[in-house]
């Protein structure tokens, strides 16, 4: 079946299977592996992404449900030379050792800080991150980074 | 991931009717739970009907004491209503952010885990499910272990819940998945006080015993020798029937304690 999307901004359509994963049309269609796969059981969080406006995991969403929908991946928020705000209160907090949970962190922090309305304590990111898992266990500057990006506004 | 036929039908008589045309069809709701299933193959439908494209199913609007909630809405969006605060309290600790951004309460309900939090609220507040075809009583709903009176076919359209005085969600949360291993609420109406309890057996029910108790004097310590019959409650690795019966009464000596 045929789906349209807007990724990143720019307007797709793939031809996918019934069974097909938004994730898969990311990763596998268009070629943006910036969205991992860490368990594919809805657990780890490496594959956040934003869907109309929402983190959501997006190897437990179908690839039919995003039909018409708004998506934004890791590529779509800051480039090299002019990253994210929380992209640089990751690197200027040290938030990531091997990596690979730092697009789905990011991904989720930034929703989190969007909508959290400047008021987030140390809690809040943390119970706000419940769903992103970071196997270097490097939690605590991954928090700190959130808080930064929150003041730096 | 398990083969099958993906519909996206754009009305509820439209997704009726496919449901008929399957040769074993399941709806999906958020999918926080179907999908998941699907790829571990423990179910193995032959059509998938996705309902996210049937506008008119989302929202909570309050009218003269009830709160209704459409069957697609959001944890996240009864998270974020002021309507009943112990609704959205409960609906705010349901898995993490990302479930809570997909998972709905029609799927919630019609999924009937015996660990979710929302059949809880569903008993405690008097609760109505509405359906496609008719409306069914909260004391009638639930019937066993992923059993609920659902017809096949039948879609959640909404669930209606009764605006309590007071109320309160209390629960022990499984460390990994968020599930309640259990969870207690308790709501206090003109002329009732309701215990509902989920996680502990094989679906949420009301706790009759501690609502006697509490209706005779509603303070903690009103819950204090009130027996607890675990011997049909639930066993598994994360908590013993006997546990699970001992937690039914802490947790609801903490929602009276926090609304008496």
């Amino acid at each position: 079946m045929e789906i349209t999307l807007t990724v990143n901004g720019a307007a797709k359509t793939v031809d996918v299977a019934d069974n097909a994963l938004l994730v898969d049309v990311l990763r596998e269609s268009l070629g943006l592996t910036g969205t991992h796969v860490g368990c594919d059981t809805s657990q780890c969080g490496a594959c956040v992404v934003h869907m109309n406006g929402d983190a959501v995991k997006s190897c437990t969403v179908l690839a039919g449900q995003a039909d018409g929908a708004d998506v934004t991946t890791i590529e779509g928020i800051g480039d090299p030379d002019a990253l994210h705000p929380m992209q640089e209160a990751f690197r200027d907090n040290h938030a990531l050792q091997c990596g690979f949970c730092t697009p789905g962190m990011i991904m989720s922090a930034i929703d989190l800080v969007q909508k959290g309305g400047g008021a987030l304590d140390e809690a809040a990111v943390r119970d706000g991150l419940e769903g992103n898992l970071c196997r270097c266990t490097g939690y605590h500057n991954i928090v700190k980074a959130v808080l930064a990006a929150q003041s730096n506004g | 991931m398990y083969q099958f036929n993906y519909h996206r039908p754009s009305t509820l008589d439209e997704a009726t009717s496919l449901m008929a045309g399957a040769a074993d069809g399941v709806y999906l709701s958020g999918g926080m739970t179907l999908i998941p299933t699907l790829k571990q193959r423990l179910a193995s439908p032959s059509d998938v009907i996705d309902l996210g494209a049937i506008p008119g199913l989302t929202g909570v609007t309050v009218n003269d004491g009830t709160v209704s909630v459409g069957g697609m809405t959001r944890h996240a969006e009864v998270a974020a209503s002021d309507a009943i605060p112990a609704l959205a309290d409960l609906a705010s600790r349901i898995g993490d952010a990302h479930v809570r951004n997909r998972g709905t309460i029609g799927g919630s309900l019609a999924n009937s885990d015996p660990a979710a939090d929302y059949p809880a609220a569903l008993v405690a507040l008097c609760g109505t499910v509405h359906t496609t075809t008719r409306s069914i009583a909260a004391s009638d709903y639930f019937t066993g272990l992923f059993e609920t009176a659902l017809h096949d076919g039948e879609i959640v359209t909404s669930v209606d819940f009764c605006m309590p005085e007071a109320a309160a969600y209390e629960k022990f949360p499984n460390p990994a998945s968020r599930y309640a291993v259990v969870g207690v609420m308790v709501a206090r109406c003109p002329g009732c006080i309701c215990v509902g309890v989920t996680g502990a057996g094989a679906c949420a029910f009301r706790a009759t015993a501690l609502e006697e108790a509490l209706a005779a004097g509603f303070s903690p310590d009103a819950v204090d020798g009130v027996g607890i019959d675990h011997s049909e409650f639930n066993s598994d690795i994360h908590a013993s029937a006997e546990f699970r019966g001992h937690l039914v009464g802490v947790l609801t000596k903490r929602a009276v304690a926090r609304i008496a």
